[in-house]
């Protein structure tokens, strides 16, 4: 499992306005274009310095299919960077102002302390 | 030497330059009395007249990030860029810009390093709503220098409760040794009980009522030992998922000094968090 790369996945589609989209409207074609381009690279530096050994676990890579957040905090995705994100693709599909947070909320109710450790 | 004319502490709420600024029918309920409180505190800072500002902040995952993490942060830059793409988006912030003061970055960095804080620097830094918040508070003219320290709040491992009070402590020292005729102004943001992302996030107050009531009256009286001894890296996480950023009011306790009672103490019961505004008077409050 990683953390650190749910993070990243989070991370650099939350920073670009092309991808928030993408991502709303093709999560399983953004997700594995992601993968395939976006895992192993190191942020700042050309493909021929790309890392070569990270990858998502089968259920990780099904819970940024399913835009399934409970799950991701579950698994200690950083849950700034997921509220963030998802607030992003999702709010305005909610009439009343805060209506996706307020059920963001609850559909964590059944999480109590502690919570996924976050560490990475 | 420089002249510290005011230590000013508060939360940092993204929401409140919207809430603002928005027309009168879009205005929320509590505006007026939230602009009312800020209008207030403004004046702590404005009647100190600093030349310059030291803002201590956390960077929420904008040019800080996982493949290169540090735990202190001064920027060392002749100007700072500040807000970003997800910060207009959700909160409505503008752009902003801002000048530097290399020479009080420098002198930070030297007398840091050399007093064992082993700060990291940037000489071209983006800063985000912990600090561009503040300054549209309680400068909105974002007309003085500034020099920004960022922690790491956010991303664990995270350094101990009393490293930040000792840092604080530091650049109380580091500042009034500076050999310069400019009044400093020393502000830093941070949170009191906060959650996001989490099950207890954007309730009808802030996630734990009892934690904001005490850390309200450690920091109004200045008593960092009271504080230090119940906060720890791990009992923050009790008041809410993101109460680590109290640990910037620890700082900035430092910087005010041991039990000393702020000047200056408000606070706003809101949605989803406590707001709370501090200011203290190293010299004696202004004339």
């Amino acid at each position: 499992m990683s953390t650190y790369l749910l993070n990243k996945f989070l991370f650099t589609v939350d920073r670009d306005p092309d991808l928030v989209e993408r991502y709303r409207e093709e999560p399983a074609e953004t997700v594995a274009w992601w993968e395939q381009h976006m895992a192993n690279k190191l942020l700042n530096c050309h493909g021929g310095e790309d890392s070569t050994w990270l990858a998502f676990d089968d259920d990780e890579r099904t819970a940024l299919i399913e835009h399934d957040y409970p799950t991701l905090f579950g698994m200690g995705a950083h849950p700034f960077l997921t509220l963030t994100l998802f607030i992003a693709m999702f709010e305005r599909d909610y009439d009343e102002p805060l209506a996706f947070q307020k059920e963001y909320a609850q559909k964590l109710s059944h999480f109590s302390l502690p919570y996924p450790d976050i560490t990475t | 030497m420089a002249e510290i004319v005011a230590v000013v502490a508060s939360t940092h709420h993204p929401f409140y330059y919207k809430a603002s600024t928005a027309p009168p029918e879009e205005r929320p309920p509590f505006a007026d009395e939230w602009v009312s409180k800020i209008m207030s505190f403004r004046e702590t800072l404005t009647t100190a007249d600093p030349d310059v500002l030291v803002m201590v902040g956390s960077d929420h995952f904008h040019q800080l990030w996982l493949d290169n993490m540090p735990q202190f942060l001064v920027g060392r830059a002749p100007m700072y860029d500040a807000n970003w793409y997800n910060e207009e988006r959700e909160f409505g912030l503008p752009r902003m810009r801002f000048d530097g003061d290399l020479a009080l970055s420098d002198h930070l960095l030297r007398n840091g390093l050399d007093q064992g804080f082993d700060l990291a620097f940037s000489n071209e830094l983006r800063i985000d709503h912990s600090i561009t918040c503040p300054i549209i508070t309680l400068r909105p003219d974002a007309d003085l220098p500034i020099v920004p320290v960022y922690t790491n709040i956010f991303a664990p491992p995270l350094p101990q409760p009393k490293r930040f009070v000792e840092l604080g402590r530091a650049i109380r020292r580091m500042v009034e040794s500076w050999e310069s005729d400019l009044k400093v102004a020393i502000i830093g943001t941070g949170h009191l009980s906060l959650e996001l992302g989490g099950p207890r996030q954007f309730g009808p107050h802030g996630p734990d009522p009892e934690f904001d009531a005490r850390a309200i009256e450690w920091i109004s009286k200045g008593d960092i030992g009271g504080a230090l001894s119940e906060v720890t890296l791990d009992s923050l996480w009790t008041p809410g998922n993101a109460t680590h950023g109290f640990m910037d009011f620890m700082l900035m306790m430092g910087v005010a000094g041991d039990d000393n009672p702020a000047d200056y103490v408000d606070n706003l019961d809101l949605f989803h968090t406590m707001e709370a505004y501090f200011t203290w008077y190293p010299n004696g409050a202004p004339a």
